[in-house]
């Protein structure tokens, strides 16, 4: 078959050293039958295509990235897994629930089969500028704009900005997702449509600058889109420089012991440690802890990779053992800045029997109510 | 350029590094009766060799066999001995080269200090700076010698650290002053320059370690119970800072995992490279932990084992004998459990997840290049291999480099053991002779 040699190239199968760091590091690897080494290796070896239907571990990829940032021969064990989920939807071995996202996706421009016109509707009562009117846009993302916890996100953020002064316009109504979870889901075709998309939008908006909620849209338009004469900045950027510049005046203090969840998309992807740290230690009172496993070995929270979308074997979820851990530091509030992290997290308090002793909050949550 | 005449060549040699190959070269050279410059860095020769228990495969002391070496050439009347010494300034000068060096003041005066360490033990700083030669894990004065048994036995003052040096006051008056009966210590030293002219110039300036900060996802510098391979050799060393046992927060482990490959054949951190040594000194330390704490479980994670070299195989062999278990795959996050760490990896052969909990992870960390290296290679017209080492003529000759009278020794030149670190360096002293002695 033709696209199995595309596969051994593409990723460069012959390479692998079979050392099984990405399998170590893998966040699910070790409750799942998901096994990078062994893919890599199969690949290699066999037509996997031709039995594509026995892998269906390869759902259960967060595509956190972890195996391709550990690889000592810099292989990308996640984009195989992509690729193997991009045949899998071909051949029709794939869950309702993921042809649903994908059909909204396509249809309607968000994953979650909800009408383009309540898209901005977070913005009730909360003037917010178009596109058109500023060089900066603020880039809401589709769990944001819909999802009722995480409108307030959106909500405190458009406050942190604008009390920050900084000038940004949205595309309300206009906006589409960005793709970054399409292509994820292996629908690399939808992913380019969308992004075409998203990029003419930029252009007959003159967009110089993007602001986003999301890291993983952060991501996408950073490293996915080959955007030219366009900034991209995750929010955490723009409101700890704001910071830095005394452009925000943090007025009130909370004393409260909060610990941060590092977002794998703006974290191990994309190096961005210090920012969000940087934000919630200006806040007088706070009595910031840290996990064991942050920074570059943060544990991920399991939300991101289409993992929306997918029914797991119920097994620990690592979302539970971290609000654990932040309870047994005595952390009264997780930070996060990622809205994949704030539901996967929040939802593990419920199940955890964890509510009244935890919060989640979203770092512009916690910001505001101290401006 | 091919020099075609060596008519005018001074028959005299300078090797720049003391480590064990350029105390082989500068000894070889001076066996052949031609005077040597031996310049070192720092305030002793040895380099990493002396730092060392015990070496692979025959786990000889390393002490034993590099300190009458290091005597020897402390006494060679061939050798002209330039400790704490740099490099100022070298360039070829027809087919001899000029050198300017540098020698940095030691405030002690070595034609009177006896080396008692009555300055030391007199020191208001005494315990208090980490000691490098321990890679930090004991402590010294700011008057200090490296270690014991360093050549020449005088006392250094760091000017970094002394008071005197940087505050320009200690107490009413230093304490080390008054200690020495000598006399010795003489804070009006200032730095001097000795220009000299040489036919030869061997590099052997040896190498850095990969710094394990690198790979955050392993800990190191943030748990005290995840060291280097080198710390491991200074905490197992009669002469270290714990007088050699293997304690761990005052306790002995009794779970330990060595991790090979940290910082070699590794594209993310840009070296693509074997280091060589590590699978070996790798082996050498899980006996020696078997040897001391029988009842430890010894795990090693590796990814191939290169036991290339003469009695490496068997030596392999052995050890796996003795108990120590080797899992085929690399550890890919090293996280916290209560006072112990945990080793996430995968046994690839077994094709198995398990989480280690350890008392004591050691990290193989990997040969690099100095990262002062260019320094010497820009003064010099030297060039690089694309790893950073400086290159070798060509891959069949790794003596002679693109600057002719130049030559390599010891790990300059790329990653090896000592066997052939030694080969090198008496190669180099060789060619060196064979060109300086083309005058008679
Ligand atoms: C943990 C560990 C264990 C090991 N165990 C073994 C073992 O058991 N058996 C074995 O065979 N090998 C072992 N090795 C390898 C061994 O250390 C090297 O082969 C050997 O030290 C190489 O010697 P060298 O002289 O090339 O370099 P070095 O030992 O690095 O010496 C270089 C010297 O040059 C000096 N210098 C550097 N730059 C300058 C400059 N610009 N001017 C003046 N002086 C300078 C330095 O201060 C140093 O003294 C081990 C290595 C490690 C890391
Ligand atoms: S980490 Fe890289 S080299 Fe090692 S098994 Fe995984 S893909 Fe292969
Ligand atoms: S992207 Fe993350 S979840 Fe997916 S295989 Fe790699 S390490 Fe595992």
């Amino acid at each position: 078959m033709e696209e199995k040699k595309d596969l051994k190239k593409e990723y460069e199968l012959s390479v692998c050293l079979q050392c099984g760091k990405c399998v170590a590091g893998c966040p699910v690897s070790s409750k799942s039958k998901l096994n990078t080494r062994k893919l890599m290796r199969e690949t290699l070896l066999h037509d996997v295509s031709k039995y594509i239907e026995e892998k269906s571990e390869i759902w259960e990829c967060t595509s956190c990235n972890t195996c391709a940032e550990r690889c000592p021969r810099g292989l990308e064990p996640s984009k195989l897994i992509r690729a193997l989920r991009g045949y899998m939807i071909e051949e029709g071995h794939i869950a309702k629930s993921v042809i649903d996202a994908l059909e909204s996706a396509y249809k309607y421009g968000n994953p979650f089969n909800m009408p383009k016109q309540k898209r901005a509707d977070w913005t009730e009562g909360m003037p917010v500028k178009k596109a058109s009117e500023s060089e900066t846009l603020y880039y809401v993302g589709c769990v944001p704009s819909y999802d009722n916890r995480v409108k307030n996100v959106a909500k405190s953020l458009t406050g942190c900005l604008t009390k920050s002064g900084t000038d940004f316009g949205i595309l309300g109504t206009e906006e589409v997702c960005c793709g970054s979870e399409i292509r994820r889901l292996g629908e690399e075709g939808l992913f380019e449509e969308l992004s075409e998309g998203l990029k003419s939008a930029l252009k007959e908006n003159n967009i110089k600058r993007i602001i986003t909620t999301s890291p993983h849209c952060y991501n996408a338009f950073k490293n996915e889109y080959n955007l030219e004469g366009v900034e991209v900045f995750h929010y955490t950027q723009i409101i700890a420089k704001a910071i830095k510049e005394e452009k925000l005046k943090i007025t009130k203090e909370m004393k409260k012991r909060i610990t941060y969840h590092d977002p794998c998309f703006l974290g191990k992807q994309n190096k961005i440690f210090d920012e969000p740290r940087e934000i919630i230690k200006s806040i007088p009172g706070i009595d910031f802890v840290e996990f064991d496993r942050s920074r570059e070995k943060s544990l991920c929270c399991e939300g991101g990779g289409g993992r929306m979308w997918i029914e797991t074997e119920s097994t620990t979820r690592l979302s539970e053992t971290r609000v654990k851990d932040a309870v047994s530091m005595g952390a009264e509030i997780i930070a996060v800045s990622c809205p994949f992290c704030m539901l996967t997290l929040e939802d593990a308090v419920k199940t955890a029997d964890l509510e009244g002793k935890i919060q989640v909050k979203d770092i512009s949550e916690i910001l505001i109510e101290s401006l | 350029m091919s020099e075609k005449s060596l008519e005018d060549i001074i028959p005299e040699v300078l090797v720049i590094g003391g480590g064990i190959a350029g105390m082989q070269a500068a000894l070889e050279v001076a066996e052949k009766g031609f005077k040597t410059y031996l310049v070192e860095k720092t305030p002793s020769v040895g380099g990493r060799m002396a730092q060392l228990d015990k070496t692979f495969p025959t786990l000889d002391c390393a002490a034993c066999t590099i300190t009458p070496r290091m005597v020897e050439t402390g006494n060679h009347p061939n050798i002209e001995l330039l400790t704490y010494s740099e490099i100022k300034s070298i360039e070829k000068d027809g087919t001899n080269f000029k050198a300017v060096i540098k020698k940095n003041p030691r405030y002690v005066d070595v034609k009177k200090c006896a080396g008692c360490g009555a300055c030391a033990e007199a020191c208001v700083l005494k315990g208090k700076i980490p000691n490098e030669f321990d890679e930090s894990k004991g402590k010294r004065s700011a008057a200090y010698v490296p270690f014991p048994q360093a050549v020449p036995l005088k006392y250094t003052i760091d000017p970094q650290r002394c008071l005197t040096v940087t505050k320009g006051k200690c107490g009413k008056s230093p304490k080390c002053k008054e200690a020495c009966k000598a006399g010795a210590i003489d804070f009006g030293q200032k730095e001097e320059m000795l220009e000299v002219k040489v036919g030869a110039v061997i590099v052997a300036t040896g190498y850095d370690l990969f710094d394990a900060k690198q790979k955050p996802e392993l800990g190191y510098g943030k748990y005290d119970n995840v060291i280097t391979g080198l710390e491991f050799e200074r905490l197992v060393s009669s002469s270290g800072p714990t007088k050699g046992d293997i304690l761990i927060n005052g306790k002995k482990p009794k779970s330990v995992v060595f991790v090979q490959c940290v910082g070699s054949r590794d594209h993310t951190v840009n070296n693509e490279y074997c280091s060589r040594v590590c699978c070996m000194y790798t082996a050498k330390q899980a006996h020696l932990v078997r040897d001391k704490i029988p009842d430890a479980k010894v795990t090693i994670c590796y990814i191939d084992i290169r036991a290339f070299g003469k009695g490496f195989e068997e030596f392999y062999e052995r050890v796996q004998k003795e108990g120590v278990v080797y899992r085929r795959g690399l550890p890919s996050e090293i996280y916290k459990k209560d006072d112990k760490v945990v080793v996430k990896a995968e046994d690839t052969l077994a094709g198995e997840i398990y989480e280690e909990e350890a008392d004591l992870v050691v990290l193989a960390t990997g040969i690099m290049p100095r990262k002062d290296s260019k320094a010497l290679s820009e003064m010099l017209g030297l060039e690089h291999t694309p790893d950073k080492f400086y290159a070798e003529k060509d891959p069949q000759d790794i003596i002679n480099t693109n600057v002719d009278g130049v030559y390599l020794a010891g790990c300059c030149q790329g990653p090896k053991d000592i066997p052939d670190a030694v080969a090198q360096a008496s190669g180099a002293a060789a060619l060196a002779a064979k060109r300086i002695a083309k005058k008679k």
